[in-house]
């Protein structure tokens, strides 16, 4: 029996969608970027994978997924950050209450 | 053809991967579901062990485990009391999620299964026909400016790590 390209690309597919559905039902903004975070990682798993089974030689694949880790970093931390803000001038961080801004 | 325990584990992890990221989504105690996340994310480190890419899950889990969930647990405990249970989804949401998402599942692996396999090599091969990389390929990859090297993407993202620290600042801090 062998390990070829497809038996990751199942896993890194059902990561993806389960994103996609929690994307869609869940309100609580924290549950929102969770969903978030699933989807980018299967996207960093193919990328690996591909880079592995397909072209063993480069790393081009390992770089760019390095750099999607760092600026999903980044990006959580500032969404974060803008959550709490909501949290303290709405008093919830539910998607649906949030309807007009400041200005 | 792929040891034994390469196959246990393959099974260990995808296995894992796919019922812990189910539940992170399903889940009604927000708290549990960041739980879920974490091990889902743990599970990506270990597929990336496997791929022979050892400096990739060792930053999976530096920075995935260790930084972004505990921005995730302190935004939780700031925003919520622990133990507080989401309301019930509401069925036209539910409804929309799941045909979304099981048309994507259906479509995706259709697309998968009748792709036509570039190659059907296993991964002890895989890995065999790959060079080794060492920490001196990555560290001149990330900072030298020749072909396949990104010296200006690592400085962008250092800036954007810089302006991310002070837009987090920013917008976090009490008026």
């Amino acid at each position: 029996m062998d390990l070829s390209m497809l038996w990751y690309l199942v896993p890194s597919v059902i990561m993806f969608v389960a994103g996609v559905y929690g994307f869609v039902t869940r309100k609580n903004m924290i549950a929102l970027l969770i969903s978030l975070e699933l989807m980018l990682n299967s996207a960093d798993l193919n990328f690996v994978v591909f880079n592995r089974y397909l072209f063993p030689d480069s790393k081009e694949g390992m770089i760019f997924t390095l750099f999607a880790i760092a600026i999903a970093a980044a990006e959580t931390a500032i969404a974060i950050a803008i959550i709490v803000n909501i949290y303290r001038a709405v008093g919830n961080t539910d998607i649906d209450s949030v309807k007009k801004m400041k200005f | 053809m792929d040891s034994v325990a390469n196959i246990i584990l393959y099974f260990v992890v995808a296995i894992s991967v796919t019922v812990f990221s189910v539940m992170a989504v399903t889940s009604r105690r927000i708290l549990r579901a960041a739980t879920y996340l974490l091990f889902t994310l743990l599970s990506t480190a270990v597929i990336y062990f496997q791929l022979g890419y050892e400096f990739l899950g060792a930053v999976q889990i530096a920075v995935y485990a260790g930084g972004i969930m505990v921005l995730f647990v302190f935004a939780i405990l700031l925003t919520r009391k622990p133990g507080d249970m989401a309301a019930p989804l509401e069925s036209h949401r539910k409804e929309l999620g799941i045909g979304i998402s099981v048309a994507g599942c259906v479509l995706l692996l259709l697309a998968l299964f009748y792709m036509p396999m570039l190659n059907g090599i296993s991964l002890t091969e895989a890995i065999q026909s790959g060079e080794k990389i060492t920490m001196e390929t990555i560290g001149k990859a990330f900072t030298g400016s020749g072909r396949m090297q990104y010296l200006l993407p690592f400085e962008a993202v250092s800036v954007l790590l810089l302006s991310c620290i002070i837009g987090g600042v920013v917008v976090a801090r009490k008026r």
